[in-house]
């Protein structure tokens, strides 16, 4: 019996990575330069910045929460580190303060959830629409550039280190040491543990309401982190910016095989479902679909990913 | 009326029926008995076409069948009443008893509700059960829901009932208005397979008893021909010995007292010291207050007033953390909602209380977290198949020793015990009896709430008797009997209250 569930939970596991190989076959057979190396590390960095959010989602979403501000929370870091840069603060100070800024702005999430006893969805629901509208009233509705030329803040969008990417490295970094803690650290463990059962958790002793506030600071800081490499790329911070993150970051945790109501999934998913949804953009661009219906492929790719995850788990 | 013979049932090369045979007679109740994971819920599981067996013949009325689903066997007049109810909640009375064939003007779909609840009233009626069919279902108490399951069962027809664990959640007043329905449904010649550990009920209801040890039949008896004895040697496969294990405990300071406690609604005016090597249980009905009281001790849900002294301290216990710092462990009632976490192992589940032990600057070390999973499975005998085994797939028993480890780890010096064999085969009920003897022996305060009288008064030096929130009597050992216990429960004592 045992052994079966076992089994079971790996072939689960390894689904998505078998998901992923095989997208990759079949966008290589179409077109062969999707291998390149270059094309390759474009495919990191244009995954880094989901990756790193979805990361921050698995937390949450392990927990049996959902945050929709994720977008609106980038997009608002990001305004306020540019704004202070454009004004002459030292870019580091500013850009530690913008990470800051993303933390708070997630403990907020916690503290509305966790203490408000608000269901995650509506709570971010309507922060999301208060940190979107912030940053329309801080940025007036107009990119923010002119962000001089610090070296750290050129570096973190365009640098490389080791000729790999500076944004993949970010990613990589960050993934070691939130893999790690999930796997091997207390907070880890009452991580899946409120999940599994929020009412045991806090009758085992486990202070739920501040683990769930830590989990939204994280994300927050994520995706501020994010924000970071994305203002850098671009060289000004957009008030649109981070339009429709959430749904990609949720659909990386959700195709990696993380249960929407939570307690079971793993970080290493997430990573491979950030991959799956970064090489369907980059391939089905270089195999030729037009951008209108590459939507509906990435759509449907999600789809079938995910039923066919259904299908194996009964 | 239903004959099972050789049946043989295997899950991937696990056998769990080893040719079974089971044999019910037309208006009858039978009981079906055995240990956790001796074949019981399979074999019904075949009968009732949820599994297919894999060798061995049924026959239904002399007919041979081969149910390949649940429908087919419920056309066949089989019905079974599981142990989670079926009931909607937010549905009315006849929305529920008409679930799936509703009565509809034509074929528009629009529900002839007078005429539903019309008949579900006389249906009801004659079950012994006056209620409005138009309220909600949640209104009705689980006696009553238990009583419209079984009422939806007979209305379509059913001949044979099959009832599991049908009164783990009822008080004694809606067991014996359960028990009237059954004998009235037999009269009737309705057949009935009841799936019980309770041996009083089983010998105060039952005509036969079949009984199952590890997918073998060990045997069928006639009630009245069996003693509770031979029917526990047949299912352990041994002599049990004593059911309450002997305590030699000495009985020593005061751990806990407590002085008026209160909350809205749940309790009032509760008082009571426990010392040091003590069981004290608190007895009562469902809905009593007793599990609100222990919540309330042990930081879960607060308290309106009262005071709350930890080794002649004056405390305020506000979180199941505080409570746990100070060396309270709480083992809850319902183990899956409150005591476990059901999707992880064993070994993770023992560590959520014990996080402190196991792990440094919050990494987890897990040599540590073995050792101690080692440790709790020598010392309370848990059967896991290893400590990755999860603990949904564990037995009803030995998820409640799970559930007791968690809280050893942390030697605990007063235990909360809240029906702590509810569910749990005789075998291990008598091991979880021992554990308890021998915390008390080492100087634990054991505060037990249980609803099994001959459970309180085998196991507790001292016990609370609860009522609608108030403590209604205190009983010393000598004093117990189930009858006083009873009297006092019901309401019966509230004038002639006793008190050292």
């Amino acid at each position: 019996m045992q052994l079966k569930n076992n089994n079971q939970s790996l072939l689960q596991k390894i689904a998505p990575f078998i998901g992923l190989i095989l997208i990759i076959v079949i966008i290589t057979i179409l077109n062969p330069g999707f291998l390149s190396v270059s094309n390759l590390m474009n495919v990191l960095r244009q995954v880094s910045i989901n990756a790193l959010i979805a990361f921050g989602m698995t937390f949450v979403i392990l927990t049996g929460g959902i945050d929709l501000s994720v977008g609106a929370t980038l997009a608002l870091t990001g305004a306020v580190t540019a704004g202070m840069m454009a004004s002459g603060i030292d870019p580091i100070f500013a850009m530690l303060l913008g990470l800051l800024l993303g933390a708070i702005l997630g403990a907020i999430n916690g503290i509305i959830i966790a203490k408000g006893k608000v269901a995650p969805f509506i709570a971010t629901l309507a922060t999301m629409t208060i940190y979107r509208g912030l940053t329309l009233v801080y940025t007036d509705g107009r990119p923010i550039s002119g962000l001089g030329d610090s070296l750290t803040f050129q570096m973190l969008g365009k640098g490389y280190f080791l000729g790999i990417p500076i944004p993949v490295v970010t990613m990589i970094a960050s993934f070691g040491i939130l893999y790690f803690i999930l796997k091997k650290t207390t907070f880890g463990r009452r991580v899946y543990a409120i999940g599994g059962n929020e009412e045991a958790s806090i009758l085992s002793g486990i202070n739920a309401d501040r683990i769930k506030i830590y989990v939204y600071s994280l994300l927050g800081l994520l995706a501020a982190l994010a924000s970071l490499i994305l203002t850098s790329r671009l060289n000004s911070a957009q008030p649109t910016a981070g339009e429709m993150f959430e749904l990609d970051a949720i659909a990386a945790v959700v195709l990696g095989g993380t249960s929407l109501t939570g307690g079971r999934g793993w970080i290493v998913g997430t990573l491979i479902g950030a991959l799956i949804i970064g090489v369907l953009n980059n391939g089905l661009n270089l195999i030729g679909v037009p951008s209108f219906f590459q939507q509906v492929v990435k759509g449907a790719v999600i789809l079938l990913a995910v039923l066919l995850d259904r299908k194996k788990t009964t | 009326m239903i004959k099972m013979t050789d049946i043989s049932k295997s899950f991937s090369g696990n056998k769990v029926l080893k040719s079974v045979h089971f044999n019910l007679e037309k208006g009858e109740i039978h009981a079906l008995m055995g240990e956790n994971g001796a074949g019981k819920s399979t074999l019904m599981k075949v009968m009732s076409g949820i599994y297919t067996r894999d060798s061995g013949t049924i026959e239904v009325k002399g007919q041979k069948v081969d149910f390949t689903s649940p429908k087919q066997a419920e056309e066949a007049g089989i019905a079974v009443i599981h142990q989670e109810l079926n009931i909607l909640p937010h549905l009315s009375i006849a929305d529920n008893l008409f679930l799936g064939r509703e009565e509809t003007i034509g074929r528009t779909g629009i529900l002839k509700t007078k005429q539903m609840e019309k008949k579900t009233r006389q249906i009801l009626l004659d079950l012994g059960l006056d209620v409005n069919p138009s309220e909600p279902a949640s209104t009705l108490s689980v006696g009553k829901q238990q009583i419209v399951e079984i009422a939806k069962a007979i209305s379509v027809d059913a001949e044979v009932i099959i009832m599991d664990e049908p009164t783990a959640a009822l008080t004694d007043r809606e067991i014996d208005s359960l028990f009237k329905t059954i004998r009235e449904l037999q009269k009737r010649g309705v057949s009935f397979i009841y799936i019980s550990h309770r041996m009083e009920e089983i010998f105060s209801l039952c005509d036969r008893i079949t009984i199952l040890r590890d997918g073998e039949f060990v045997g069928e008896r006639k009630i009245s021909e069996t003693s509770f004895d031979e029917i526990v040697q047949m299912m352990v496969g041994r002599e049990l010995g004593d059911r309450f294990p002997e305590r030699k405990s000495t009985i020593g300071e005061i751990k806990l007292a407590v002085k008026g406690l209160n909350r809205k609604d749940c309790f009032e005016d509760i008082s009571f010291e426990l010392r040091r090597g003590e069981v004290l249980s608190i007895a009562g009905l469902m809905g009593a207050g007793r599990t609100e009281v222990a919540q309330s001790l042990f930081g879960y849900k607060k308290l309106d007033g009262g005071t709350i002294e930890f080794d002649g301290k004056q405390v305020k216990i506000d979180t199941p953390r505080k409570a746990k710092e100070m060396g309270i462990g709480y083992v809850t009632e319902d183990r899956k909602s409150e005591g476990l976490v059901v999707d992880f192992t064993v070994e993770e589940n023992v560590s959520m209380t014990n996080f402190a032990a196991i792990s440094k600057n919050g990494l987890i070390s897990k040599d540590k977290e073995r050792k101690l999973y080692d440790n709790m499975v020598k010392r309370l005998g848990i059967r896991t198949s290893g400590p990755d085994q999860t603990a949904k797939s564990l037995s009803g028993g030995n998820q409640q020793k799970v559930v007791i480890a968690k809280w050893l780890g942390i030697e605990p010096e007063l235990l909360i015990l809240d029906e702590p064999t509810r569910g749990v085969d005789v075998g291990a009920k008598k091991e979880i009896y021992s554990i308890i003897n021998e915390l008390a022996e080492r100087g634990v305060a054991i505060l037990m709430i249980s609803s099994e009288l001959p459970e309180v008064i085998g196991m507790a030096d001292r016990v609370l008797v609860m009522h609608e929130g108030k403590i209604t009597a205190e009983l010393p050992k000598e004093e117990m009997t189930q009858e006083r216990i009873m009297h006092f429960a019901t309401g019966g004592g509230k004038l002639a209250v006793e008190k050292q």
